[in-house]
């Protein structure tokens, strides 16, 4: 497996979900996806491919909220970054956390800083501020002071 | 399902005093689940992070962890430098490599001490922490710290080490060398230790995988992950070493992993030193002037596993985004597999195994003068004597040559 040769795979089971893709470099690419496909693109990864899951962060721009889901593949040394640009105004996705456990703090982090829901998400809790936090109100968006 | 007894650990922990809230449902003495409870010191430093410039984020992020203060500014400079396109000089990887393995010495020897400690086994708590001593002092001796060293910048590092200081670091080395055996001994050879670790806490493969586990916890299970080797990165692909793994998952194999990683730290740094010697004096840096639009992923290998760092550039002087992954965020989590089912005796180190990151800068208790006369300390007097023992160390330094 090169860096080529997974880029071309991701193309190959996933053409119509893709938007666009970039090789940074031999050891970085970043791939955009349509945010519906996020499910089975990381079960790819995770199950067929051997990525391991990093972490994800999430983005508060002017396109609206984006993830960015980093992913590692060891054996060659990539990350691979997956990007997602999510709605406006009421941002969800589908949890990852019922496939690995890796991801279920962060997107509890991810809920808790920006807003972002995260569909069937086995406890979406909060992880930081338990209790002492206002409801709906989401310190890391852009338009907090 | 019978009545389940609440043993809480925390809010701030009686022996690693960090605050955090583990809590144990018990029945009887086996921990039947667990819950755990953070966030009492969160500083936000991601946030905080996009109002700094980038020479300011290094200072930022070296705060993030006492123990493993360098790694941070490790991997935030591999970011940047990824962003910038920036390829640094061969002395300025030695040193960065240096100063990691450094840490990664002191910082097992810490746990080490502590794993000791919670095992109620005094004698490693006092001899591994009596043994990183001089560890520390070699730091103060090359960066005027204990801990966060303020080494790194953008395409480089801040300080030289002087070619005729490397006599002295040998002569320490070896002597950390000897001190390393002595400890090895008493821990793999131990009876009591074996009784107390072995079969405790056990991680399988499977587990590692789904938690996405890292560092020594991640090799302790038989998976061979470490960033040096993987995605190398500093001075790690110009030297010879090997990734220290077991497959037993347990206790027993977290702490064998990390002593034998020391053996492979001290052969680092000594031909990090042997590279020194080749490269010329105060070639250290190269000019970056503007850091372009773009998005960096850094990685670094601390002491307890991969750090990451993510950097989104919109072409400003600080981060538009900096997101930031310690290995104890994964690490922490594998708690579920590792403590459910065992006794509580062995739940606290079971949770103490994966090494949770705790900060240990502080040096001198305060003595407050009440009626006795004794004298107050005050910022300047602190001041007077940091500075004061550093000037003895350096002094002792001349000495020894």
């Amino acid at each position: 497996m090169n860096t080529d040769l997974a880029i071309e795979k991701l193309k190959e089971n996933f053409g119509s979900d893709i938007i666009s893709t970039e090789k940074k470099s031999e050891k970085r690419a970043i791939i955009t996806i349509n945010p519906d496909a996020i499910l089975k693109v990381a079960e790819y990864l995770y199950k067929t491919a051997g990525f391991r899951f990093i972490i994800a962060s999430a983005l508060h721009t002017k396109k609206g909220f984006e993830i960015h889901y980093h992913f590692s593949l060891d054996a060659i040394g990539l990350v691979l970054n997956i990007h997602v640009i999510l709605d406006k105004e009421n941002p969800e996705i589908e949890s990852l956390s019922n496939m690995f456990n890796a991801s279920n703090w962060i997107e509890r982090e991810m809920h808790e800083l920006f807003g972002i829901n995260f569909l069937n998400h086995p406890n979406q809790e909060k992880l930081i501020s338990d209790g002492n936090w206002a409801e709906g109100v989401y310190p890391y968006r852009k338009e907090f002071k | 399902m019978g009545k389940k007894t609440l043993i809480p650990i925390g809010p701030y922990h009686p022996l690693q005093e960090e605050p955090e809230l583990f809590k144990l449902f018990c029945d009887g003495e086996i921990v039947k689940d667990i819950k755990w409870e953070t966030g009492y010191n969160h500083r936000s430093i991601e946030k905080l992070s996009e109002s700094k410039t980038y020479d300011q984020v290094f200072f930022l992020v070296e705060r993030i962890c006492g123990i493993c203060s360098t790694s941070h500014p490790f991997a935030f400079a591999n970011a940047v430098e990824e962003i910038a396109g920036v390829e640094i000089t061969d002395r300025a990887k030695y040193i960065r490599s240096f100063i990691g393995e450094l840490e990664r010495i002191h910082s097992h020897l810490l746990w080490v001490g502590l794993a000791g400690h919670f095992l109620g086994y005094n004698t490693v708590f006092m001899w591994a922490w009596k043994y990183r001593e001089p560890v520390l002092d070699l730091f103060e001796m090359i960066t005027g710290n204990r801990n966060s060293y303020a080494m790194f910048r953008v395409g480089g590092v801040r300080r030289d080490i002087e070619n005729n200081k490397i006599p002295v670091i040998r002569k320490i080395l070896a002597d950390v060398k000897k001190k390393t055996d002595l400890l090895t001994g008493a821990v793999m050879d131990d009876p009591v230790i074996h009784a107390r670790t072995k079969g405790v806490g056990i991680l399988t493969k499977q587990d590692v995988i789904d938690y996405a586990a890292v560092g020594p916890t991640a090799r302790a299970s038989g998976v061979a992950i470490d960033i040096r080797k993987d995605d190398p990165y500093a001075a790690y692909p110009l030297v010879n070493w090997k990734v220290i793994t077991a497959e037993e998952g347990d206790v027993f194999a977290k702490a064998q992993v990390r002593l034998l990683e020391m053996y492979e730290s001290i052969s680092i740094i000594e031909q990090c030193l042997s590279g020194l010697e080749k490269t010329k004096e105060g070639d250290i840096n190269v000019v970056v002037k503007e850091i372009p639009e773009g998005s960096g992923a850094g990685r670094a290998e601390a002491p307890r596993g991969e750090v990451f760092h993510y950097v989104v550039s919109d072409g400003s002087n600080s981060p538009a985004r900096h997101k930031i992954r310690a290995p104890s965020y994964v690490n922490i989590a594998t708690f579920k597999k590792s403590c459910i089912g065992q006794t509580i005796a062995d739940a606290t180190i079971s949770l103490a195994a994966v090494d949770p990151c705790y900060c240990c800068t502080e040096r001198l208790a305060v003595a407050y003068d009440q009626k006795s006369g004794r004298k107050i300390w005050n910022a300047k007097d602190l001041i007077d004597l940091s500075t004061g023992k550093t000037s003895e160390l350096k002094k002792n330094l001349i000495q020894l040559k």
